[in-house]
């Protein structure tokens, strides 16, 4: 009895599935009154599911609800909508700031929640005819500022405050809402510098103090430790441990992240091959992609090296690949074979004989609507012209589709794609086939050096060694060098030769596959590596 | 079974099957109220030739990515430029025809490239904006109407004023030209336009030949997802402006076309709505804003002009009214914006 | 290469501030080139201008409400503008004259002005982003729906006893109708007279009205949740807005405001062409908004009225200047009309170019201030 009433929040045995994948296992959390609980995992390891199921989001409902109990004040609780928590005193403030720029810093913390003063119209018309109460809203403004003990002006205009106040404009939101418990904080300290996280830490703290508990979901390590007063440490749909900062360090925190399966040495050992060949060197490059931003990153690549590049989602790991590819703006020295590369320019970068395998499949890899044997040569015709018949000296260039229907016969055989026929529409096939289908657009093209990004995601696990078969071979056959980005650290230990580890948009450092599971883990969450002098590394 | 021709229903669109049983049923009724379906069927028949390639000029500018050329009177203002300035030399027979399909296609160029260089500055608002430009456009070529040293006797007002007449006609220079080339009597009541037919069987194979080429395939691209065409390397811009550049031609010579057959040039604000019907036949015929094919061109134009044609005289002997130009005022601008109104294809 | 960034807020505020009336500016000059050129006497176009101008600014004052929730420019008020020709009609059928008459046909045109715009903000929410092309397609499709209920069904199905409006057939409304009876009702109701000039005054008090009533709106929960949908449909989503009501009802209001700016212009003129009055109202009243610096997201009380005067003295002092500059009044006619369509599409345009621009500028900052704190650590 006692114990229930010491905690605000308790999720006992919390399982949930979509689709018959399991991705939440028997979660048990709890939060106590007047408590800052940390919650750290991987990206895909159920944080953002386990939120969405405490605040009722649809998605939730649509795919069959989820198992366990929810107890909440005291009371056993399940949210049909983020309205009904909100309204039981859950609030949630997300990475991506939800504001509105033009509004001034009171108009955006009372959003569809601004006092009004009575008139008799309204009850003819409905309440919303009744006018704005502004100087209600200045003085809860002003008094939800106070809690935070920050500077903010009520009246100034939101996207002309600093980029690191902006986040309280969400926080103070919240706060406004006097019903509020419990506080969520989704990455709050993202985007900020390390004075700036301070800031923040400080007055969730005072928060706290006046009874509000919150939930601080976060990567960066310093930041749990010092914010928090308990961690849970999730992976893989499962709490793996809950921790006290007091009694924890990083390593051990980066070590329950990443799994301690990795350690049991099912990794064989590397003929290290001698490559000592430059083929990509890359100099503070700096990549703007909206969600996997690029601040300024250097490595070097060898000539037929399988390099590795991993990271949490978010941290511009995406962002380097498609940069230099020139899908989004790119800035930085860039030099292929030895000869510096224009930026910027997709299809220079082709010609040059790079090229690249997509994260998004479907949006960027593939012309669903057309057949496979179309969207195998397309790029190899617009950059190499290949698969064409001249007319009038090279005026007119039809397409030959014979040729086009040769080759991917034979891509279609040797990559094992299941289809119908090279007729078939690329949009009816299964994802680990898309996927093949992507890399033998790319092969086509006999690039000497290959980005593929997140080559795996979405494919069963049968395919899933099939396609990373394909690329070792390749690799190995022709030599070409390739460069893999992927969010799953096992795959990129098992076929790289390196690994860069991306974390703020930044290398925090580069090991070997053989190195221990939690060193990756620090990396991931904030401790960089120095230079070694010499170092095999780099 | 139901399950099935709830599909259909939702793939081909309700309002194409309302419109396809409206015109059955009017074939139907035709004979009874004493209209003629062999004549009909023939007016049908030579307005398609007429109209068909203006419709067919929409459709490099939806495949690109463009969306629909609500500024469609750029091309038929280039048109109309060729034909004046070709009677203004006196010329006859079909060196008149193609002298003005020439000085067309030369202006439609320029006047593409400008439109073109617009859109690109304003990707995403393209539809409103040429609609703009279109009717602006129109309204500008009524001062140079008036303006320009035309000096033929058979353009320019009789008694007093100066500038242009608002039609023109094209009797005794190349009225009917292709449409009387190789033309087939079947009876009394029929003539195949043998020439017109050709002509837009010529221009169509050779927008689908275009479409098969290597350039034609990158628009293509553009158009179905332009993401994908950047990260293949494909010039979006430049495809874009081709295909402006394409339509704006194609819709100069399908104006040209439209008066050979109607006999006469019509200027100042004639030309003002011309984009909407030529739309609302293409996507009568099945295409969408982003999805159009020759398909869709030659069955939508087919149905358009049926109802145009049938409605009147079928109608009028029912009802004894004219309600011709209501209907084709509702079907045509209901159909645009039905279009509108439709949901994105939804990636599959 | 990255491209050259055109940024606009740190360009030099004069330049800016050209930029973004250059609409407006542009048009100033032009008037002010034109009329001399015309000859007229300026208490003439004084006098012009004071009737357009009243009978026009209820029409233009009914755009604001739909651009401050997001719909960009109603082309739908033509809707109500045909709402209010119904109206006409049967107050002229029912022979009610005078101010009587006026107010009848406001009070009878409400419901059916509700029912149009209702139609036009349910279709225009199944078209987000793209209202203003769908709009006046709508326009041009209810105008074919009004055909079939003046033209066929008034004098049918719908009882018309007056033989005076009715077409020779029997069914049908005449292309003209007049209204002698309503005629100048409204603005011969408070008679003023200043120098030469009458003034209407009561039409002109109705503006005032609507005006306050605008501005009073913004300032009410409802105003401030419209504006918030304008900003930002997601956000407003989020924090529990109906975004899709909300919407629909901004049509509304617009729709119902401009039907009473139509029966307003109409009184004024003294006859209706009924199936032409409403053609040009968008289209005229669109441009007019335009030319006073309003844009597809902003738009305001000065900017209507700044772009009433301008617009209109245009208007006037066209076919004088077309004669005098070139011989031809028909020239000046033109010209009327490629403005018109030209403001719009010039508007546009430059809207949806800025659009783009500062969409840019804005991910310029971001990405110049996370490298000036990396570049600092």
């Amino acid at each position: 009895m006692e114990l229930k009433e010491n905690y605000l929040l308790k999720m006992e045995k919390v399982s949930k599935s979509f689709y018959g994948n399991k991705v939440l296992k028997d979660i048990n959390i709890s939060v106590k009154y007047g408590e800052i609980v940390g919650l750290v995992g991987e990206n895909g390891a159920g944080k953002s599911t386990l939120m969405n199921i405490l605040f009722g989001n649809r998605i939730i409902h649509e795919t069959g609800g989820f198992e366990g109990k929810i107890i909440f004040a005291g009371k056993e609780v399940s949210f049909n909508s983020p309205f009904d928590a909100i309204d039981a005193g859950i609030g949630m403030v997300h990475q991506e700031f939800i504001f509105i720029p033009d509004y001034t810093v009171t108009e955006n913390i009372l959003l569809n929640k601004e006092p009004t003063k009575y008139n008799f119209i309204s009850e003819i018309f409905g309440d919303k005819i009744n006018l704005l109460d502004r100087e209600e809203m200045k003085r809860r403004t002003i008094e939800a500022i106070k809690k935070l003990d920050i500077e903010l002006d009520p009246e100034m205009v939101v996207k002309e405050i600093p980029i690191g106040h902006k986040q309280f404009i969400e926080i103070a939101r919240e706060i406004d809402r006097k019903s509020l418990k419990l506080l969520v904080l989704d990455e709050p300290t993202a985007v900020l510098t390390e004075s700036e996280a301070d800031i923040v830490i400080k007055a969730i703290k005072k928060l706290t103090a006046a009874g509000i508990s919150i939930i601080f979901i976060s990567h960066r390590l310093q930041e749990i430790l010092n914010g928090c007063d308990r961690i849970f440490v999730l992976r893989d749909g499962a709490i793996q441990k809950e921790l006290v900062p007091t009694e924890t360090n990083p390593r051990e925190i980066a070590e329950y992240m990443i799994g301690h399966e990795l350690k049991k040495g099912n990794l064989k050992a590397k003929e290290t091959r001698k490559i000592n060949d430059t083929i990509l060197e890359v100099n503070n490059l700096w990549v703007d992609m909206p969600g996997e931003q690029v601040n300024g990153v250097s490595f070097k690549v060898n000539k037929g090296e399988i390099f590795g590049i991993g990271g949490l989602t978010g941290q511009g790991k995406l962002g380097i690949a498609n940069g230099i590819m020139g899908l989004y703006p790119a800035e930085g020295e860039v030099k292929f074979k030895g000869k510096p590369i224009h930026l910027n320019n997709s299809k220079y970068i082709l010609e040059q004989g790079i090229a690249f395998v997509s994260e998004d499949r479907r949006g960027l890899g593939l012309l669903l609507d057309q057949p496979i044997f179309k969207n195998i040569t397309f790029t190899a015709m617009q950059i190499k012209e290949k698969f064409i018949k001249s007319f009038l000296g090279g005026m007119i260039k039809f397409c030959d589709d014979q040729a086009m229907i040769k080759i991917t016969k034979e891509y279609i055989d040797s990559l094992q794609i299941k289809c119908e026929s090279e007729k078939q529409l690329a949009f009816e096939l299964s994802g680990g086939n898309q996927q093949k289908l992507c890399m033998a657009k790319v092969f086509v093209l006999q690039p000497e050096l290959i980005f593929v990004s997140e080559p795996t995601r979405g494919i069963d696990v049968g395919a899933k060694s099939l396609v990373l078969d394909t690329l070792r071979q390749y690799n190995r056959k022709y030599g070409t060098t390739i460069i893999m980005v992927s969010s799953e650290l096992i795959e990129l230990m098992s076929i790289c030769e390196r690994i860069a580890i991306v974390d703020e948009g930044q290398i925090s450092g580069i090991l070997p596959p053989n190195a221990q599971p939690e060193e990756f883990g620090l990396l991931m969450l904030g401790k960089k590596i120095e230079e070694k002098e010499g170092s095999v590394y780099k | 079974m139901k399950e099935k021709i709830k599909k259909i229903v939702e793939i081909i669109g309700l309002p194409r099957i309302i419109i396809f049983f409206f015109i059955g049923s009017l074939f139907v009724i035709a004979p009874i109220v004493g209209v003629r379906i062999d004549s009909s069927l023939n007016d049908v028949i030579v307005r398609f030739g007429m109209n068909g390639i203006l419709v067919l000029s929409l459709i490099p500018m939806v495949k690109a990515g463009c969306g629909l050329n609500f500024g469609l009177q750029l091309g038929i203002i280039a048109g109309l430029v060729g034909a004046v300035t070709s009677i203004e030399l006196e010329l006859r027979g079909f060196m008149g025809f193609f002298t003005a399909i020439g000085i067309a296609i030369f202006i439609a160029v320029i006047l593409g490239f400008l439109y073109g260089i617009l859109l690109n500055k304003i990707k995403g608002d393209e539809m409103v904006v040429a609609t703009y430009i279109g009717f602006s456009s129109v309204s500008f070529m009524c001062i140079l109407w008036l303006l320009l040293p035309y000096k033929s006797p058979n353009m320019i007002w009789a008694v007093g004023g100066s500038g242009l007449r608002t039609t023109i006609s094209l009797q005794g220079y190349w009225f009917h030209v292709l449409t009387d080339f190789l033309k087939i009597n079947f009876g009394s009541h029929i003539v195949f336009p043998t020439g017109t037919i050709l002509f837009f069987s010529l221009l169509s194979f050779l927008v689908w030949a275009f479409f098969k080429t290597k350039t034609g395939t990158a628009m293509a691209a553009v158009g179905s997802n332009a993401y994908y065409a950047k990260s293949c390397g494909i010039n979006v811009n430049k495809m874009r402006m081709i295909s402006v550049i394409l339509s704006t031609v194609i819709a100069a010579i399908g104006i040209i076309v439209y008066q050979e057959s109607f006999g006469f040039i019509q200027l100042y604000l004639a030309p003002l709505y011309m984009a909407f019907p030529a739309i609302a036949a293409l996507l009568l015929g099945g295409a969408s804003i982003k999805k159009a094919s020759i398909k869709n061109v030659i069955i939508g134009a087919f149905l358009f002009q049926g109802i145009l044609t049938m409605t009147p005289s079928v109608m009028n002997n029912i009802v004894q009214s004219d309600m011709s130009e209501t209907i084709r005022i509702i079907v045509s601008n209901g159909l645009i914006v039905y279009a509108l109104t439709r949901k994105i294809e939804r990636e599959r | 290469m990255m491209k050259k960034q055109v940024s606009t807020t740190t360009m030099n505020p004069f330049v800016y501030f050209l930029i973004n009336y250059s609409v407006p500016i542009i048009f100033a000059i032009v008037v002010a080139f034109a009329l001399p050129l015309s000859g007229l006497s300026v208490n003439n176009v004084v006098r012009e201008l004071m009737i357009r101008i009243s009978r026009n600014t209820f029409l233009i004052l009914a755009l604001l409400i739909p651009v401050m929730a997001g719909m960009g420019m109603n082309f739908g008020i033509v809707l109500g503008a045909m709402a209010g020709e119904i109206s006409l009609i049967f107050i002229t059928d029912w022979h009610i004259v005078g101010i009587s008459g006026l107010l009848l046909a406001m009070l009878i045109s409400t419901p059916i002005a509700i029912i149009f715009g209702y139609f036009a903000g349910i279709i225009l929410n199944r078209a987000k982003g793209r209202e203003m092309v769908t709009g006046f397609m709508v326009s041009f499709f209810m105008n074919g729906i009004y055909q079939v209920i003046v033209l066929y069904g008034m004098g049918n199905i719908i009882p018309i006893s007056n033989p005076d409006i009715l077409l020779p057939r029997g069914y049908g409304i005449r292309n003209a109708i007049n209204l002698l009876s309503i005629r100048q009702v409204l603005d011969n109701l408070i008679p003023l007279k200043v120098g030469t000039i009458p003034i209407p005054v009561a039409t002109f008090l109705f503006i005032i009205v609507l005006c306050i009533f605008i501005v009073w709106f913004k300032k009410t929960k409802l105003g401030q949740d419209m504006r918030t949908v304008g900003q930002d449909n997601e956000v407003a989503r989020t924090s529990g807005i109906d975004v899709e009501k909300t919407r629909v009802l901004s049509i509304v209001i617009s729709t119902v405001l401009a039907c009473y700016g139509q029966i307003i212009f109409l009184q004024n003129i003294g006859t209706m062409n009924t199936y032409n009055s409403h053609e040009q109202v968008g289209v005229f009243a669109i441009a007019a908004l335009l030319v006073g610096g309003a844009s597809v997201t902003k738009a305001n009380i000065t900017n209507v009225f700044i772009g009433v005067i301008l617009f209109h003295t245009m208007f006037v002092v066209s076919p004088r200047a077309g004669k005098e500059l070139m011989g031809q009044a028909q020239l000046g006619e033109y010209f009327r009309v490629f403005v018109s369509y030209g403001v719009i599409a010039f508007s546009l345009a430059l809207y949806a170019w800025r659009k783009r621009v500062e969409r840019e500028n804005e991910r310029r900052k971001v990405m110049d201030y996370r490298k000036s704190i990396l570049v600092k650590n």
